[in-house]
């Protein structure tokens, strides 16, 4: 019954709109807690609007609970979510499904950054189709060499 | 102390509604697709505020309560953004109007005395940037784009600038609420708010229009027939089915 035990589970708890990604990876589980049994789980939105904030609680809620007897799951929204917190693990998953991963944020927000690369074929040369994708959280590129369009996630 | 964030939360959730609208119906598919975007953004702030404000008044009514179950005069939304789709051209002008409004509010909001509030607007304020270069991008297009489009980038500008100054108006609310330091004065946002609007318009090659008598009266609960059928459409469902769950 430890903090580690709690972030072993969460570690398998898939995004619901990027499977191939856990809570974990993406930054959105924040903080365990435990004490005598009952673990708290802290978790934070990507976007303010992500419709899947209620399906990540139970989802995260299911996945303790074959551990832990007391399970408890907070929503704070701050500090606000940022693509820094998706950890180098978590972006090389996102690439290897072929959706790239954020670049650098640039401060003042003027840019939400651009793909490093295609993540089908690696060439440099990209351009953006849509400032707004399948999620809130990504905007479609296209490769200029492959001609593949691809997710990204924008850095935020 | 309520009133100032309802203002805020119902001009976002209002706008929401007139966006959801596009679904399906947009000009292309990218573009259906940031509307519904945009709406799902300005929604969460609309539904986080909301919340926060039936918290503080602590009469027990949580978010949908005040969504669905008030009337048009209960209603605190600008004028702006109850204002009827139009064609794109309306929807980009109204849109644009708007982001530069809350892209200025956000950032300002996020030292507000209010903890939960300053947590919303420290979210909401980097959604808000990427809106308004979004709409911004399109005034741009629009404006400096074909004649047609040029005519009716003014058309739209024309009918909806009466609009769009009442978010920068002060009244006793406002002023009490900025003195505790929970939202800031409406009027202290109107000059960078301007100044972004002057930019992208002088690109767009539109004239900003001479200062006309601000509409007003939406943040007092006065409004345009406008809101009760948008509101008729809203509410419907859950006051037809009281209680009922997906």
């Amino acid at each position: 019954m430890t903090v580690e035990l709690a972030w072993e589970l969460l570690a398998e708890v898939p995004d619901p709109e990027l499977p191939t990604v856990s809570v974990v990876d993406l930054g959105i589980a924040r903080d365990v807690q435990v004490r005598d049994g009952r673990v708290v789980v802290t978790i934070t939105p990507t976007y303010s609007g992500c419709p899947a904030m209620q399906e990540i609680e139970d989802d995260v809620r299911a996945a303790l609970s074959t551990r832990f007897a007391d399970v408890e799951v907070q929503t704070v929204l701050a500090p606000p979510w940022t693509t820094d917190w998706i950890t180098p693990a978590g972006r090389d998953k996102l690439a290897a499904t072929g959706i790239a991963p954020p670049g650098a944020r640039m401060l003042p927000l003027l840019t939400e950054g651009q793909p490093a690369a295609c993540p089908h074929c690696g060439a440099q040369d990209l351009e953006e189709l849509a400032a707004f994708g399948s999620t809130a959280c990504k905007a479609l590129w296209r490769c200029l060499v492959c001609r593949e369009p691809f997710d990204y996630v924008k850095a935020h | 102390m309520s009133e100032p964030l309802l203002r805020i939360a119902d001009s976002c959730l209002v706008l929401t509604q007139r966006l959801t609208a596009w679904c399906g119906h947009a000009p292309a598919l990218e573009e259906d697709i940031a509307l519904a975007n945009v709406a799902l953004d300005v929604l969460g702030h609309a539904r986080a505020l909301l919340t926060r404000v039936g918290e503080l008044e602590g009469a027990g009514r949580e978010e949908d309560d005040l969504a669905y179950l008030r009337d048009a005069g209960e209603f605190r939304n600008q004028l702006l953004v109850e204002q009827p789709n139009g064609d794109f051209a309306h929807t980009v002008v109204r849109q644009f109007l708007f982001d530069t409004w809350s892209a200025t509010l956000w950032p300002a909001l996020t030292s507000s005395t209010d903890e939960v509030v300053a947590g919303i607007a420290g979210k909401a304020a980097k959604e808000a940037a990427y809106h308004v270069r979004h709409s911004g991008g399109w005034v741009i297009r629009l404006g400096d784009g074909t004649q047609e489009s040029h005519a009716r980038m003014l058309a739209a500008v024309e009918d909806l600038w009466p609009y769009a100054g009442e978010a920068y108006l002060d009244d006793a609310v406002d002023v009490e609420a900025a003195e505790a330091g929970l939202v800031p004065l409406p009027s202290s946002l109107a000059g960078a708010a301007r100044f972004r609007l002057e930019q992208v318009f002088a690109e767009a090659t539109l004239p900003i229009p001479p200062e006309p008598y601000w509409q007003r009266g939406g943040r007092q609960g006065q409004h345009t027939e406008h809101l009760t059928y948008l509101l008729a459409d809203m509410q419907v469902v859950h006051r037809a089915h009281p209680g009922a769950t997906w």
